[in-house]
């Protein structure tokens, strides 16, 4: 069993380290667009390895912090009516909405449990027949397939109090949005593994072709990201842009059959809202009408109130790779971990949580 | 039916009596305990090192443990961790009503044995039942005591720059044990819990030298919040290096599967010792002998700045903070 020491062998790494200094000519600025990239790249110390000609900038994508406040404060107001109970993520706890956190109305005695899984949302629902239970559909491609399975799986056991707030979104479409926005320049994209493992690679075309960006899909250990900047670096290089699979043992081209048949079966293509990018169109996921019946959105009436956001917190332009936390004037001082401002300080893969818990920006 | 535990039992009447007789004493064996006066009398002479601990972990049973034997290697490693030697400890039990009798016998009887083996005796002790709901089965407090010898001056602000850094065995076996167990989730291999009394460990050092600066048990919090502690209460900065760090396999997959990091699992049959170079080798020696120190190594040392913070070589050889534990990792681990 020793699938992570092996991701992890420093004499491996001292050598893709050194091959990347070496045929690293041209200037270059990377994305990565995934959040446990980020956290991988901060955890072993990356951008200090790198040479100087390499910038890796951190994009939108980690689930909680790209939820719009909007939509944050509708999970809220759900979880406020009586009997209702909300089924989430740990990490949603304490992101602070409009008015207050899921974290603040559990306190107050609002009905709100934290899973591991999309299963343990519907066996509460099955444990609690009396009382609606409302699994909050937050994340990428790869856990729609996961709710769209709970889904089936409520109509096939008749579970009647189960619901969906489905708040899902999509990264391809998300990623054109911010390259057609045009404020980063990129060179590169290191694309998410987990969510290819899903989706394949072919999605990730347009970005090689149409933008002529190269893109590397990467798995999460210190060594794949090397290998995914030493093959970004060969394209760059090269003056190549195509899309390629370092995460080989996790993905294959024409991603997960049975997973994507799942989503497309429950889910339809909608708008949604990105917390700093706005409204991007067939970016998000909601329920088929077929499936209506287990659509929060459509069950209940929900009227959250206007929204709010918090002063001076510049999540957007983070999550959108136009500025550091570093430059965040609350960074380390109003907003930390203990008591977050914004999402990316709340959420373990945020980039502010990331740059605080190991040291990069105010704290070197 | 099996027997439970009732209200009645905590009344003080009869089936009080009983079950303290039947359930405690006897197992517990010892004349101290055995007079049931209202306090334990014993003679000392000395420093004294005095701690209190409580203990609400959930499930009660767990891989490697229960909450019995839990309770009291706590205790004796706070002791230890001041470098005494723990002598007496007292148990309080809170046993939600319903626990059956089956299973507080056991946990009783991992007590008897884990004080058996930790050379402590458990000298006075209560109980009281709650009805049901009022608490999650069984609760534990403790107290303990224990005598600190001559010369022996350890302390979380003694760490000076230079001192190296020593860990006596891999890290986060208890709490991946305990969150194994209670969320359902097997990896492979069963993993148990690494819960085990340290006082002869302590002992053993001890003996070949008195010039231990620091020692603490990386519980709550884990290895990241203990070497903060120290850091911080010494003033100095700690400098470790990630590929020195033992972790088990085990652990480190499900770290991976659930977004943890090891360095802040707990444990509770680890130390951490501070002390001065010259002795380090000696002292990483007769650890190696104990059972408990088989795995112990040298996994960093003290510099003077950035004061206050713990810097990490990477596998990768870059630096990073590795800061306190914000929040809650795993609720109710001990």
């Amino acid at each position: 069993m020793k699938y992570i020491t092996e991701f992890r062998r420093s004499e491996l790494a001292e050598g893709l380290i050194s091959h990347i200094r070496h045929s690293s000519k041209t200037p270059a600025r990377f994305m990565e667009f995934c959040g446990g990239h980020t956290v991988t790249i901060f955890r072993y110390g990356i951008r200090q390895v790198l040479p100087q000609n390499i910038e890796m900038v951190s994009g939108p994508g980690c689930p909680i912090c790209v939820t719009a406040n909007a939509d944050l404060d509708k999970a809220i107001a759900l979880a406020q009516i009586p009997g209702v109970i909300i089924a989430t993520f740990g990490d949603m706890l304490k992101v602070p909405g409009s008015r207050s956190s899921l974290q603040k109305i559990k306190a107050e005695g609002a009905g709100v449990m934290t899973v591991y899984s999309t299963m343990d949302a519907l066996k509460a629902a099955e444990d609690n027949p009396g009382r609606p239970v409302v699994f909050l559909g937050i994340g990428f491609e790869t856990t729609a397939p996961t709710v769209a399975a709970s889904i089936l799986q409520a109509e096939e056991k008749g579970i009647k109090n189960y619901y969906v707030l489905s708040l899902h979104k999509l990264c391809p479409p998300v990623i054109r949005a911010l390259l057609d926005a045009g404020e980063v320049e990129l060179q590169g994209l290191v694309c998410p593994g987990h969510v290819s493992t899903v989706i394949g690679s072919h999605p990730w075309e347009f970005i090689a072709g149409e933008y002529g960006i190269p893109c590397v899909i990467s798995g999460f250990e210190p060594l794949d990201i090397l290998q995914c900047v030493d093959m970004l670096v060969s394209q760059v290089e090269k003056g190549e842009s195509k899309v390629e699979i370092a995460y080989r043992r996790g993905v294959r081209p024409e991603g997960n059959r049975q997973a994507l048949k799942l989503m497309e079966q429950v889910f339809e293509p909608a708008p949604a809202r990105w917390r700093g990018i706005g409204e991007v169109a067939g970016s998000g996921l909601k329920l088929r009408e077929k499936y209506r019946r287990f659509d929060a959105e459509a069950n209940f009436e929900l009227k959250p109130g206007p929204v709010v956001e918090p002063a001076g917190c510049i999540c957007g332009d983070i999550l959108r790779g136009v500025k550091t936390p570093s430059d965040c004037p609350l960074f380390g001082k109003t907003c930390t971990p203990e008591s977050p401002v914004g999402p990316c300080m709340v959420s373990s893969e945020g980039s502010c949580s990331a740059y605080y818990s190991y040291g990069e920006g105010l704290r070197g | 039916m099996e027997d439970k535990i009732l209200l009645a039992h905590g009344s003080g009447g009869k089936l009080a009596h009983d079950l303290v007789e039947k359930s405690f004493v006897k197992t517990l064996a010892n004349p101290l305990l055995a007079r049931l006066d209202d306090s334990a009398v014993f003679d000392v002479s000395g420093r004294l090192a005095f701690t209190t601990d409580s203990y609400v972990v959930s499930p009660i049973f767990f891989p490697g443990g229960d909450i019995g034997k839990l309770a009291v290697c706590g205790t004796v490693n706070d002791l230890a961790m001041s470098g005494a030697r723990p002598l007496y400890l007292s148990l309080a039990f809170i046993i939600e009503e319903g626990l059956s009798l089956a299973e507080l016998e056991q946990i009783v009887n991992s007590v008897r044995m884990a004080a058996g083996e930790a050379g402590v005796e458990i000298v006075t002790g209560d109980t009281k039942v709650v009805p049901r709901g009022s608490a999650d089965r069984l609760f534990i407090n403790t107290a303990g005591v224990g005598l600190i010898p001559d010369g022996v001056e350890i302390s979380g602000d003694k760490a000076r720059p230079g001192d190296k850094v020593i860990l006596s065995g891999a890290i986060g076996d208890h709490g991946i044990a305990v969150m194994s167990r209670r969320e359902g989730i097997s990896f492979g291999t069963e993993l148990e819990s690494d819960c085990a009394p340290l006082g002869g460990l302590v002992a053993d050092m001890l003996e070949v030298s008195r010039n231990i600066n620091c020692l603490r048990d990386p519980t709550r919090g884990g290895l990241a919040s203990t070497l903060n502690e120290l850091a911080s209460q010494s003033k100095v900065s700690i400098r470790i290096e990630e590929k020195d760090i033992p972790v088990r396999e085990e652990v480190l997959g499900a770290c991976e599967m659930l977004g943890f990091d090891p360095l802040y699992i707990a444990n509770e049959g680890r130390l951490v010792a501070i002390v001065p170079d010259k002795d380090a080798d000696k002292i990483l020696k007769v650890m190696k002998k104990n059972k408990y120190g088989k795995e112990a190594v040298i996994i960093g040392e003290v510099a003077a700045k950035p004061a206050g913070r713990v810097v990490m070589k990477t596998v990768l050889g870059s630096h990073r903070i590795v800061d306190m534990l914000v929040g809650d990792l795993l609720p109710r681990i001990c």
